[in-house]
């Protein structure tokens, strides 16, 4: 069964100049599987996965007909119904821990209140939750990150840090916006094998937001290209080589490659024709 | 001839207990008409290297010469600036957000005390791919590849010798990253520039550049040509570590 069900998605944003329209009429559905989405800045990727969690802020407005968790519209619950979903049925990792970590707060007390926002046990029990966490995101010598504060953990960690605080409830999907992009080629896959590793052990779904069409094809199952806020293509992860549009294949052909040497990397011409057609389902 | 020269480059930040070795006893070489890529994690010291020649990073030792003139202290004339300009990484951060670009290019070229401003503007801005309707557009206006032609355009204003390039297109998206790119190819080889280009990303250095220097915490581990890194054969156990990394497996 899909873990989420989208359909006809929109979000948008009055302004002096009109509407304008940030994703326009996205459906897709999740299973227990790692679906990336990829698209340039401004394509709706982030916008997408904020919707889902009603994240998108006044004057924006969300419509679609639905979206549909586990069969329950999360459009029709109410505000404080919307607080029980975040973090303990779908949690959010956003892209730079420097600004998602509170700084004054240490990294153990972060971790035991996202425990204990959503289950009830003892300060002690959480604290025993928050080193296994931190164990499983791999950080060595937890009891010592557990006393730091943010600005004592390097990027890599904050971001393990942030995964780790997101896992502690157990949600059944993870929304990851550009989980590493702030993050050291080297250590970024070290931090996507964990975030990996992870999902799949505990059989969640991923929604994994990304402009890095490299990383995504090697860590999704599948992909949805999105442009000018609407899906163009879907493609298999592995095949994401072998897309057939345009776009994609445009995006993939501007980036340099070691294996081939040239004088000068493809641009990609954009066509007016792809906003205008219709957004592929998902 | 040598367009750049750093021997034994020491820089620090801070003093006593608070101190530290940004860069240790670096050293390379860019021929004139060279480009040379300075790669490596955040915090290596890439970067400092190029703050360091341009004055922005004023505690070093060492010996930086630029076309055989040495450098002292963090005091740099006119004439340096005629000769090295920097184009840094951040295009948003980087302009003036309340001068149109037209106040930006105009004051540097008065700053570099050159006359004729209104043509050499209009010839900048054709010069990077921008031309005339952008030239009294504020910054907010642009997209962050136009800002990053402006930031170019600035830098070529006073006709320099060497560009220093700070991760030049790592806020851009891929597509207009290739632009910008190319923009860069075909400046280098109308104008015969220099390029110092730091960059995290291995397949954009071994694109632009032709010798490259791998960096960690400050030192220089290797040097080597694009052609090796492009065949996977880097001599230390660290760039071979980098390459691993950025390479996805199926590439």
């Amino acid at each position: 069964m899909n873990l989420l069900d989208i359909e006809d998605l929109w979000v948008r944003f009055p302004t002096r100049q009109g509407v304008f329209d940030a994703v326009r009429g996205v459906s897709f559905s999740l299973g227990r599987e790692r679906l990336g989405i990829v698209g340039e800045s401004g394509s709706g990727k982030s916008m997408t996965g904020r919707a889902i969690l009603r994240l998108i802020r006044k004057p924006g407005i969300v419509e679609a007909n639905h979206i549909n968790l586990e069969g329950r519209d999360l459009l029709q619950l109410t505000e404080r119904e919307m607080r029980s979903v975040r973090g303990k049925q779908i949690s959010m990792v956003m892209q730079d821990p420097k600004f998602s970590l509170n700084p004054v707060v240490t990294v153990g007390e972060q971790l035991m209140e996202a425990y204990l926002q959503h289950n009830s046990g003892s300060k002690s029990r959480a604290k025993k939750m928050a080193i296994e966490m931190l164990e499983d995101v791999s950080i060595r010598d937890p009891e010592r990150v557990m006393r730091a504060y943010p600005h004592e953990v390097s990027g890599g960690m904050g971001q393990r840090i942030m995964i780790a605080m997101m896992l502690i409830p157990n949600p059944n999907i993870l929304i990851a916006d550009e989980p590493t992009s702030a993050l050291d080629v080297s250590v970024q896959r070290q931090v996507l094998n964990i975030m990996d590793g992870l999902v799949k052990e505990r059989g969640m779904g991923l929604i994994f937001i990304s402009h890095d069409l490299n990383l995504v094809s090697e860590f999704c199952d599948r992909v949805l290209i999105m442009y000018s806020g609407r899906i163009v293509e879907v493609c298999e992860a592995d095949k994401l080589h072998q897309a057939q549009h345009p776009y994609t294949q445009g995006l993939l052909n501007s980036l340099p490659r070691l294996d081939d040497k040239r004088l000068h990397l493809s641009v990609l011409t954009r066509d007016p024709s792809w906003s205008d057609a219709p957004s592929v389902r998902g | 001839m040598t367009a750049l020269e750093i021997k034994d480059l020491n820089v620090w930040f801070g003093h006593a207990h608070d101190r530290v070795d940004a860069v240790k006893s670096a050293g390379l070489n860019v021929m004139q008409g060279e480009s040379f890529g300075l790669v490596g994690e955040s915090g290596s010291g890439k970067s400092t290297i190029l703050r360091a020649i341009t004055g922005l990073a004023p505690h070093w030792s060492g010996t930086i010469r630029v076309e055989g003139e040495p450098l002292y202290g963090a005091k740099r004339d006119r004439g340096f600036f005629r000769t090295v300009q920097m184009v840094f990484q951040d295009p948003y951060a980087s302009l003036h957000p309340r001068h149109t670009v037209d106040q930006v290019l105009s004051e540097t070229i008065r700053l570099h005390g050159l006359d004729n401003i209104d043509k050499r503007v209009t010839d900048l801005l054709n010069d990077v791919g921008l031309g005339q309707r952008f030239r009294f557009r504020y910054p907010h206006q642009l997209s962050g590849g136009q800002r990053q032609r402006v930031a170019i355009a600035r830098a070529l204003a006073g006709e320099p010798d060497i560009l220093l390039l700070d991760e030049p297109t790592s806020a851009l998206d891929v597509s207009v990253q290739a632009e910008v790119l190319n923009l860069l190819t075909d400046l280098r080889s109308q104008r015969g520039l220099t390029y110092l280009m730091v960059s995290h990303d291995l397949p954009v250095i071994a694109h632009m550049c032709e010798q490259l220097a791998v960096m960690r915490s400050g030192e220089i581990v290797e040097v080597m040509s694009s052609e090796t890194l492009r065949l996977g054969k880097p001599n230390h156990e660290y760039s071979k570590q980098l390459l691993n990394a950025s390479v996805a497996p199926h590439q």
